[in-house]
């Protein structure tokens, strides 16, 4: 017998659903098919609530709360989509296609991105922002990897899955604000780095900022997929 | 250390003080320092050996009156004088049992009528790095009470009984704070205190770490008595040197009196205090921030829930407060909770240390009763805006603040009649502008620091305030349509409702005031490419304006 779980019920958008006490509210969402869009959230990294797309309405609270890192509780009401919610979702998007240079059509991930499908999702058919514009290198001295910091999106899926998952904590951020950087080592070239090779932060990364050099200018889907079955491996070893 | 040994020390100090006629407290803050008064110190002190005085020459904290240094204050006849150079101390000591020197002294009756100093009793009257001065005015009667007289639970309900709310800008209440952190199941526990002052204008917490430094450590210690705590940390910025150093030194006084350390006053209570310097970052003046950087970390926030209360430093419960939150706890414990309610309005009480800067004519450390009318702070205490200018608005509570106009000026200062009209209590940063700042450069400044000291985890903060600082400085130049104002307005609700920290939240609230009291600035930059206080460049040619000049 395990140690026994309290389970709790509440409502979001209106179904009934239950959730065992240590859930947060979108894994219960997704369990019931419900969708809240993410992109720093991964399932088999730890929780960072920094992309605030997941943001949910509690009905009794003026705040906004993260469903990635909200905790269920008994009776709760939550609202996951409102035209509050969406117009606040699409100009996060804004912001970020305004920050760096996404252009999807030179794109290695165009068809394959995340922040793609998201804002195909939450409809978002213009920026009304102006573009920033700024110039960002491109690390290609990765001998099968490369770093395209212009479609960066900050999520730092990249420097967890490293340092949570692979164990080599090789990426970080350097700098702050609209400065912030992922670096590898103390801002060395990918190639030099301490990089294990492994490509794990490939894999995850939501967008074509990280990508295999042997894709380009071909489809280039990523699997993150594997993270909560090697979770599940590693318990029970 | 126990009661009969205080008063040992104090009288000791006492009768240190009998042999002198006159003592001179000369300020040694940071802000004096820069103008010497350590060479005008000497001086004094020289002179006073030749001329045979019975006088005392003390390094004391800050005097108050910042901008009118190198400052000194006379005891017992309690003259002050101000803009002292090398040259004046020969004068200043001739003047002892006379006349006092007309051309330097200070009259500043209005400036210190209405003030109540609690946090600041001890400023400028001790030397910071001698702990039996503080000792000889009360000091630690308060630690020694609570340890032999009161269990922990006795000393959270004095704090929460007296009403005292955080003074880093939350206001959330002190005593209740203690109390979940008491309960709080984990060990060890921690107290941290705040010390990462870093709102533009703002000095209170390094005057209180450079002038009376003992007072802190002395809330800490009690504090962690109160909750349970064995370890304490106080987190300083980098750029206060003098703080750190006076802070480093007496902390060395502290343990060497048994204050610190295991067997505290004698009793079972262990607590140390290390000192953890800031790097330079606003964001780290965050709670979960100011942690995250103790650990090692980047600085950056995280969501809360888990609350520091619960889960802070290293995952276990921490409490964590401003200097000058804790530099109220003893004056409470020792006066009593009541006198402490007595002070104050009905949601706020005791007094408040502010900095008052920009455009007044005394620029310096005031310390007042919360409820004063802000008129009375600016016009009475303050001098009023100088050089015959017209006051224009007052601004509060640092970049997550706003301005307020003339209009709110009877507005009594309290933690909510601030937020009520759009600004907030902050850490204590009190700037008056007058009819030279333009609002929309100063709403641009504000958002300008923003944006370079956001962490940049979140997009609404990160992204966010670098679009708001676009638009400003497009309005600022007198290239702004009314679209953009808009765009605006609408960036300021989502950065304001989905950023994850306080800074992201409060970011666009000095937008948002200015906006509300001073709309028609906005305007006139917009439509007439013209800024009204001439601060700003408008006269960027815009295609409005070419059009105009065609058609002539």
């Amino acid at each position: 017998m395990s140690a026994s779980v309290d389970v709790k019920t509440l409502v979001i958008d209106g179904v009934d659903v239950s959730a065992r006490q240590d859930q947060t509210v979108l894994d219960v969402a997704r369990e019931n098919n419900i969708f809240i869009p993410t992109l720093c959230h991964l399932e088999g990294l730890s929780e960072v609530g920094a992309c605030r797309l997941c943001l949910v309405e509690i009905k009794g609270s003026p705040k906004l709360f993260p469903a990635c890192v909200l905790k269920v509780e008994e009776g709760m009401e939550v609202i996951t989509h409102s035209e509050r919610l969406l117009h606040y979702r699409q100009t996060i998007l804004e912001l970020l296609f305004a920050e760096r240079n996404h252009v999807c059509a030179v794109c290695v991930a165009n068809g394959n991105c995340e922040l793609q499908t998201i804002a195909q999702s939450q409809r978002l058919t213009h920026v009304r922002l102006p573009y920033r514009n700024p110039k960002l290198p491109v690390d290609l001295s990765h001998e099968r990897f490369a770093a395209d910091h212009n479609r960066c999106i900050l999520c730092t899926r990249c420097v967890r899955v490293c340092a949570e998952i692979e164990g080599a904590h090789v990426w970080d951020v350097m700098g702050r604000g609209i400065d912030s950087m992922v670096i590898t080592d103390l801002n060395d070239p990918w190639g030099s780095s301490s990089c294990t090779r492994c490509g794990k932060c490939v894999q995850v990364c939501p967008t074509g900022a990280l990508f295999d050099k042997s894709k380009v200018g071909v489809s280039h889907p990523k699997s993150p997929e594997f993270l909560p079955y090697l979770n599940l491996m590693r318990e029970e070893q | 250390m126990n009661s009969e040994e205080l008063q040992q020390i104090a009288e000791a100090v006492r009768l240190e003080h009998e042999k002198y006629d006159y003592e001179i407290n000369v300020c040694m803050g940071a802000g004096c320092l820069a103008q010497h008064s350590d060479k005008f110190k000497d001086a004094l002190a020289k002179e006073v050996e030749s001329s045979g005085k019975r006088c005392h020459v003390r390094s004391a904290g800050c005097l108050g009156l910042c901008a009118a240094g190198p400052l000194a204050l006379v005891d017992p006849i309690e003259v002050r004088y101000g803009h002292l150079r090398e040259s004046d101390a020969k004068e200043v000591i001739a003047s002892l049992g006379g006349k006092p020197v007309e051309r330097l002294e200070m009259h500043l009756e209005n400036y210190f009528q209405g003030q109540q100093h609690v946090v600041l009793e001890n400023c400028g009257r001790i030397d910071p790095e001698k702990i039996e001065e503080y000792i000889s005015r009360g000091g630690y009667e308060a630690l020694l009470k609570a340890l032999t007289e009161m269990d922990p639970q006795g000393v959270i309900d004095q704090i929460a009984k007296s009403g005292l709310r955080g003074r880093g800008g939350g206001g959330y209440p002190t005593g209740l704070k203690w109390g979940t952190v008491a309960k709080a199941v984990g060990s060890p526990k921690y107290v941290i205190c705040n010390g990462d002052e870093g709102d533009p204008g703002a000095f209170m917490d390094r005057s209180v770490l450079e002038g009376d430094p003992q007072r802190v450590i002395e809330g800490m210690v009690i504090a962690a008595y109160a909750v349970g705590a064995t370890k304490g940390y106080i987190y300083v910025r980098a750029e206060y040197p003098l703080a750190v150093s006076r802070f480093s030194a007496s902390l060395r006084e502290a343990r060497r009196h048994g204050f610190l350390g295991a067997n505290i006053c004698g009793t079972p209570l262990l607590f140390d205090i290390e000192i953890r310097l800031g790097a330079g970052a606003f964001v780290c003046g965050e709670e979960t921030a100011l942690i995250a950087s103790i650990e090692g970390k980047r600085g950056t926030p995280r969501t809360r829930p888990p609350y520091p209360a619960v889960s802070g430093l290293w995952n276990c419960p921490t409490l964590i407060n401003n200097v000058e939150t804790f530099a109220n706890v003893a004056p409470i414990l020792r006066n009593g909770a009541e006198w402490f309610a007595g002070m104050g309005t009905a949601h706020s009480k005791g007094t408040k240390v502010f900095a008052l800067t920009g455009k007044i004519t005394n620029t310096g450390l005031v310390e007042i009763p919360m409820g004063m009318p802000l008129r009375e702070i600016i016009f009475s205490i303050g001098g009023g805006v100088p050089d015959g200018h017209k006051f224009k608005a007052v601004q509060t509570g640092g970049p997550s603040g706003g301005c307020l106009p003339e209009e709110h000026l009877d507005l009594n200062i309290s933690y909510d009649a601030l937020i009520g009209a759009g600004s907030m209590m902050g850490s204590g940063g009190m700037i008056v502008m007058d009819d030279t700042s333009c609002m929309v450069n100063v709403a641009r400044f504000f958002v300008e620091f923003c944006m370079t000291e956001s962490c940049g985890k979140c997009i609404p903060c990160r992204a966010g305030t670098a679009q708001m600082f676009g638009l400003l400085s497009k309005i600022c130049n007198g290239e702004a349509s009314h679209q953009d104002l808009d765009l605006l307005i609408d960036l300021c609700d989502v950065v304001k409702n989905t950023s994850l920290c306080g800074l992201g939240q409060t970011a666009p609230n000095p937008v948002l005031s200015t906006l509300r009291y001073f709309r028609d600035e906005y305007l006139e930059h917009i439509d007439h490419h013209r800024c009204p206080a001439g601060v700003c460049a408008c006269n960027a040619r815009t295609p409005k304006a070419e059009l105009a000049e065609v058609t002539v």
